[in-house]
């Protein structure tokens, strides 16, 4: 293996390192946070159109988003999604099923992401504390590509079990 | 000012998996309904199609197409695209043409293919498009999202798998005797319960295949109805097209996220419940009225989820009401009496017209071995990819 370093799947949506978050996009007039920027709304270079009707906002600023929210709800994905999904590990390995889950933050907005590795859907409930962690989500020719994912919080006690 | 127009005819091609032009469906649903309606394409003065996006050119100008394959007859055309709303987009534009006094007969017709397995969103590397970055980011596919609405009923409501099979078996019931339906054949809680997990707890038979299919109706002005010696048609009182208020504050199809209600408050509606209001309220008439309604069971839960956005009964009480069958044939409110979609399958610019195909017959009392006693009032209810809803109410 080389040693490139891994880089975001996506450009700009999420910071990396210890305390790794999401960036949404804050509109400068109305303060409504954006997630993900895209360009109908918050757009990628702080510009765009703020989406709150009664706001005709178009600079937005980038915002490190909670990153402690609680299930909105979850599930799993027994079989391998189509393209342009592509599976972690090399070409010919098993399948191996994952979860997802949508996430309430405390900025007022749900958002999706995977299950970090190693959690399922029995770890999980609607109300659940989850923690955005960044994992590896695939590998091209530039290396490890990662993601943004959510990680179920252990209350103290609870790893006694394992 | 009346606001309603006139169903003089509805027909369809049966749903399954035929293998052929999309145009053949479509030309077959256009002739049964004209014949159903005794009205000659000639007369026609509107041609509306349901666009047909993944079949190529044709589909994508799909009025011109069906017009084309019945033969040039110079009537106005238009086509119409809102995903999964698209048949009661098409609906809705010759509806506002019949009463607007611009025609006075509309053909409406809705017809596809579609491919075996997960529908996924257009090749290509597209990262600002929402549909194919859930895909690429999350490996987010249609099922995971209609799971995540039927987990949070089961960790809110306390609905059960069993709850979600009985979905299943009452559908494959009613379906039995319709000859549009694909699936004609009793299936089990068992069957269901054993089928594969797709996406947790949705098993292989909760979920809606993909079928080809097509479905048309003839619209008409109520005085041409009369003309036409039908003192007492079948009318559509309301078509609701609303789209969503911000904040959309439940999880959406395709959407990586919801809006943040941090600052613009919580809506009084959610999407779904906004979408069959806007049709109660164009119309005046209210849930109470309902004799039957159709709702998009993309999957089993999702039937419950529709029933209390369509105001059958209170959020969270979608369970008990099933349990007591009030939404079986012969119960309270029937339910998808034509077998929904767990017995026709997708076709995407077809459903919808379909609903109000299925809604017409069992206003007639034609609906054979699926009729709902005494119907006089029944409600479609969809909701299509990027903000797109659609209810139709219709009435004798």
């Amino acid at each position: 293996m080389t040693a490139t370093p891994a880089t975001p799947a996506i450009e700009g949506w999420f910071t990396t390192g210890a305390a790794a978050a999401l960036v949404g996009a804050r509109c400068t007039t109305c303060t409504t946070v954006f997630f993900p920027r895209s360009s109908s709304g918050a757009g990628p270079d702080g510009h765009g159109f703020c989406r709150n009707p009664a706001c005709a906002g178009e600079e937005f600023e980038d915002v490190e988003l909670s990153r402690r929210g609680r299930v909105w709800s979850y599930t799993d994905a027994q079989y391998q999604p189509p393209p342009p999904y592509l599976a972690p590990g090399s070409p010919g390995d098993a399948y191996e099923p994952f979860a997802l889950a949508a996430v309430e933050l405390p900025e007022g907005l749900v958002v999706l992401g995977q299950v970090a590795q190693g959690y399922g859907v029995r770890d999980l409930h609607v109300g659940a504390e989850v923690e955005l962690v960044v994992e590896t989500l695939y590998a091209d020719e530039t290396g490890d590509r990662t993601i943004w994912r959510w990680k179920p919080v252990v209350e103290l006690g609870e790893e006694a079990d394992q | 000012m009346s606001t309603d127009v006139a169903v003089l005819g509805v027909g369809m091609h049966p749903w399954g998996k035929w293998g052929r032009p999309f145009t053949t469906y479509g030309v077959h649903a256009a002739r049964a309904a004209l014949a159903d309606a005794d009205v000659a394409w000639t007369d026609v003065d509107l041609v509306v199609g349901g666009e047909t996006v993944r079949n190529g050119y044709g589909g994508y100008v799909a009025g011109a197409t069906f017009a084309q394959a019945l033969g040039w007859n110079g009537a106005r055309v238009a086509t119409s695209y809102a995903a999964c709303a698209t048949g009661a987009q098409a609906i809705d534009t010759a509806r506002a043409r019949i009463l607007a006094g611009l025609c006075e007969v509309a053909l409406v017709v809705g017809a596809d293919t579609t491919p075996k397995g997960f529908l996924a969103p257009n090749a290509g590397e597209r990262w600002d498009d929402p549909d194919w970055l859930r895909f690429r980011l999350l490996g987010m596919t249609n099922p995971a999202y209609f799971a995540m609405y039927a987990r949070r009923r089961m960790d809110l409501h306390g609905a059960t798998s069993e709850d979600f099979a009985a979905v299943k078996v009452k559908n494959a019931r009613h379906g039995l005797a319709n000859p549009n339906a694909r699936y004609r054949k009793e299936v089990s809680a068992e069957d269901v319960l054993t089928s594969a997990v797709v996406s947790d707890p949705l098993h292989l038979l909760d979920i809606c295949a993909t079928s080809d299919g097509a479905a048309a109706v003839v619209l008409t002005s109520v005085d041409y109805a009369r003309r036409h010696g039908i003192a007492a048609p079948v009318r559509v009182r309301a078509v609701s097209t609303v789209t969503p208020t911000f904040p959309n504050t439940v999880l959406d199809m395709p959407n990586l996220s919801t809006d943040s209600s941090a600052v613009a408050g919580v809506p009084e509606r959610t999407f779904k419940q906004s979408i069959a209001h806007a049709a109660y309220e164009e119309a005046g008439i209210g849930p109470e009225d309902v004799s039957l309604a159709e709702v998009y069971d993309l999957s089993t839960a999702l039937e419950l989820d529709w029933m209390e956005d369509i105001g059958l009964c209170k959020p969270g009480e979608a369970e008990a009401m099933l349990r007591a069958g009030d939404t079986t044939i012969g119960g309270r409110v029937p339910v998808n009496p034509s077998g929904g979609l767990a017995c026709f399958g997708e076709a995407v610019p077809a459903q919808a017209i379909a609903q109000v195909c299925e809604v017409t017959w069992q206003l007639r009392g034609q609906a054979t071995g699926r009729q709902v006693e005494g119907a006089r009032v029944g409600i479609t209810a969809n909701q299509g990819l990027f903000g797109h809803g659609s209810s139709v109410l219709l009435s004798t």
